[in-house]
């Protein structure tokens, strides 16, 4: 900065352009004059960012900002998005609530709305027993595969999530009780008895004592060949699906201090259509039955779930 | 870069102009403000800022102006008739033959459809049409800016809009400077309506290309149109009316990156609209050059080149930043030549190359042959070869598509019987405008079975014919199991349109199954 700028008025041939007076190593800066629109314009955006201070929430103070004038909040705009969602979501509620989910299954539109409602409600409500993925783990049942212990069409589904298994909350609730054995049989017995359920997948040996023990003891719930029973809840014990373990051990242990899990129903903390959507949700993983009386529409369906 | 030429005679112009007018002459234009600008003693006293000089440019007529014109017919009939082009695709596909579907996300263009997985052909549009822009420098310097910019173009609209109302340069100078009164308030009111509606027509016209015409035209009048397209026209109708009313030559000079980088791509090769001041120097008014013949060149210092220019320039002090090379100066220039019986072309289009053999007495080179270099022709190149490898590309794109994605969680399902189930969700991609039968069918996994949550497990088999609508992606969800044992293996869906095509698609995915990880 060597020059005075009052004291010197010196052109730049080339350009026909003042010199500011400002040098850096030989190179001059020349005073090219900003249009004077463009300063009108920076005036316009200090403006604007002064009125957007005081609209918005903006200006530090001691506890909390300023709260603006149009009284914006990010909490408040959430809540309006919600309910603008709520809102949206509104007409598809309305139908599913006025169809019975037995006819679901003839609206393959409908239903796709209702899979992917119970999705979300699923995500919110149930993976803490049942997991993410529905998959379930020891105790807790597996809704992804094709073994149901009250039954796995739509309204036997949305009557177990309705009132829960051996919950209180409910009389209608599911309801069974396995017996346990413990000081009943001796260990011998146990293990024929173990022997003789196993050996219903070829995984065990059946014996003659086994056969006479869990004829008198187990038959009457879990049938002949160990089918089970869906009235009464009694799980099948001839399929590879095993609630507590299919090792010798946890069907032993199953039959001397059967464990009894416990589902809570949610007619009162869930609405009507939320439970009709997560009961076509589990019923859309995989395992889903057909419901003995729409089997001949389902037939008629024609599927049409396309997406652009 | 090296021609001090229009250097040392802007210098000179400068040096006599500081001689002979000291004072303000009330029709003496200012050369509007490039980095090149006159430094008048009497203007520096505001220092940093300028006042907005408007420019008021002469009507001209001549061959650039007339080619100035066809590119203007041209380009406005194209930017408002395409979108009321129909096109036939069948009752599947709107038949507009230009359209921006955002909402459904395809780009109809003719008999071209893109999807959205496809945006590198738009990706190549844009690389073709910045290489078409070396390619046009390279060859003819800023046509682009003179001629097709969509900011020239209006510019040029509104200034004729400017003329028709208050008459040529030296009325509508008058009329500025007059105080402000009813008829001034008057006419300044109706150029402004004017300009409000060529405005409008601008952005309402763009909208257009993102909904069907004759809908959206009617829609939009009913009040019926989404918020969306009233917004868009709205912010569209603004900033025509700024930028093309107002602003005008300030875009180009201040606000467009373009002129800097196209001075950048710019050499001594290019085509450039120039003023031969080895023909002109020095300069004196056709009375003092008939007075004192040879002291004097051929111009005569008329300022005619300054009046017509529409960025208010003076081309006599050399490139600059400000010149769109529209060439209007020309066609003033060679007017004048031809009155004072001088040959055309003191202001022409030449290339810098050029420039120097002529001021040493070389020979004249016809301004075609600037176009005949490597550099036009490697661009050229480059942009046919970017352009055939589309057209091939669109070409032999398959219509069907495939994608598997494994359900993760859970991996795989132990079902009652021993067997194990894996689901997948499959996306059956129909890019013809007509529904379509396609095949899916399983490849590897011996024993392995499939059904989907529309085919009933009952109806589980290796492969099953499924429905596709027009131009849609299908969302299937698929179950596929295998007998018990199976252990983890590799396996693929292969997807066969069942028509005349039979286009095919498979996509290989992972059995899993217990014991596997």
């Amino acid at each position: 900065m060597a020059n005075d700028p009052n004291t010197q008025k010196r052109v730049d041939e080339p350009t026909g352009t003042e010199f500011v007076g400002h040098e850096w190593d030989g190179i001059e800066e020349l005073n090219t004059p900003l249009p004077r629109w463009w300063l009108w314009t920076f005036y316009a955006t200090i403006a604007w960012a002064l009125a957007y201070t005081v609209a918005y929430p903006a200006w530090p103070m001691l506890s909390q900002a300023t709260e603006g004038l149009i009284g914006w909040t990010s909490r408040g705009q959430l809540m309006d998005e919600m309910s603008a969602a709520d809102a949206a979501r509104q007409t598809t509620k309305e139908q599913l609530a006025a169809v019975d989910i037995v006819k679901w299954q003839d609206n393959p539109e409908l239903m796709q709305k209702a899979v992917a409602g119970g999705a979300a409600a699923f995500k919110v409500n149930c993976v803490q027993c049942h997991g993410s993925g529905a998959a379930g783990s020891a105790g807790y049942p597996n809704l992804n595969d094709d073994d149901w212990l009250w039954g796995g069409d739509l309204e036997a589904i949305e009557f177990t999530i309705q009132h829960g298994v051996r919950w209180d909350g409910s009389r209608q609730s599911r309801f069974s009780l396995m017996p346990g054995f413990d000081g009943i049989f001796s260990d011998a017995e146990v293990n024929a008895i173990v022997g003789h359920v196993l050996s219903f997948t070829d995984a065990g040996q059946s014996s003659e004592r086994g056969a006479e023990l869990y004829a008198n003891n187990c038959l009457a719930c879990h049938g002949p060949a160990g089918g089970g029973d869906r009235m009464q809840g009694a799980p099948a014990l001839n399929d590879a699906i095993w609630l507590y373990g299919n090792q010798p051990g946890d069907v032993r242990a199953q039959i001397l201090n059967p464990r009894h899990g416990v589902m809570p129903g949610w007619k009162d903390r869930l609405d009507p259509v939320t439970i009709k959507m997560l009961a076509a949700y589990v019923h859309s993983l995989g395992g889903g039955e057909v419901l003995p009386v729409a089997e001949e529409a389902e037939a008629a369906t024609v599927g049409g779930d396309e997406q652009p | 870069m090296s021609n001090p030429d229009p250097h040392d005679a802007a210098a000179k112009a400068q040096q006599r102009w500081a001689k002979a007018e000291p004072g303000a002459e009330p029709l003496k234009p200012k050369p509007a403000s490039a980095g090149r600008r006159q430094a008048a003693p009497s203007t520096t006293a505001d220092g940093l800022y300028e006042k907005h000089q408007k420019v008021h440019n002469q009507r001209i007529d001549g061959p650039f102006r007339r080619f100035k014109w066809l590119v203007m017919i041209v380009t406005l009939t194209i930017y408002y008739v395409t979108p009321w082009i129909r096109w036939d695709r069948g009752p599947y596909a709107p038949d507009q033959a230009v359209l921006v579907d955002l909402a459904n996300r395809r780009f109809y263009m003719f008999g071209i459809e893109i999807w959205p997985h496809e945006f590198y052909f738009v990706a190549g549009l844009l690389i073709m049409a910045g290489i078409g822009l070396f390619l046009v420098t390279s060859a003819v310097g800023r046509a682009w800016c003179g001629y097709a910019c969509p900011q020239t173009v209006w510019t040029d609209v509104f200034q004729h809009v400017d003329r028709l109302f208050d008459g040529d340069r030296n009325a509508r100078i008058r009329l500025d400077r007059a105080p402000w009164g009813p008829s001034k308030i008057a006419r300044r009111l109706a150029k402004w309506a004017v300009y409000m509606l060529i405005a409008f027509a601008t952005g309402g016209a763009w909208i257009l290309y993102f909904a069907d015409a004759p809908t959206l035209f009617r829609d939009f009048f009913a009040l019926e149109a989404a918020p969306v397209a009233y917004a868009t026209v709205a912010i569209l109708t603004a900033t025509t009316f700024t930028l093309g009313g107002f602003m005008r030559e300030q875009v180009c000079i201040y606000m467009c990156p373009w002129p800097r980088i196209q001075a950048a791509m710019l050499d001594e090769k290019s085509l450039i609209v120039t003023y031969k001041d080895w023909r002109g120097e020095k300069r004196g008014s056709l009375k003092k050059a008939q007075k004192n013949p040879g002291e004097y060149g051929d111009c005569i210092d008329c300022m005619k080149c300054v009046a017509v220019c529409p960025t208010g320039i003076d081309i006599r002090e050399g490139q600059q930043i400000g010149c769109i090379t529209c060439a209007l100066c020309i066609d003033a220039c060679d007017k004048v030549m031809a009155e004072i019986g001088r040959p055309r072309g003191l202001i022409d289009y030449a290339t810098l190359e050029d420039c120097e053999r002529e001021a040493a007495g070389g020979p004249t080179r016809p301004a075609w042959k600037a176009l005949i270099r490597p550099r036009t022709f490697i661009y050229l190149g480059v942009w046919s070869a970017i352009g055939l490898a589309m057209l091939f590309a669109l070409g032999v794109r398959n219509h069907t598509d495939l994608t598997v994605s494994p359900d993760r969680n859970p991996p795989f399902m132990p079902l009652s019987d021993g067997s194990v189930r894996n689901a997948y969700t499959l996306k059956l991609r129909n890019m013809e405008s007509r529904p379509r039968q396609m095949e899916i069918r399983l490849e590897g996994l011996p024993g392995g079975v499939m059904w989907t949550d529309t085919i009933p497990q009952g109806d589980a088999a290796r492969s099953h014919v499924l429905d596709v609508a027009p131009d849609l992606t299908r969302t299937v969800r698929a179950y596929v199991s295998a007998p018990s044992g199976v252990s983890e293996q590799n396996f693929s869906f292969v997807l066969t349109s069942q028509d005349e095509q039979a286009e095919q698609d498979s996509s290989e995915t992972l059995f899993n199954a217990p014991g596997g990880n």
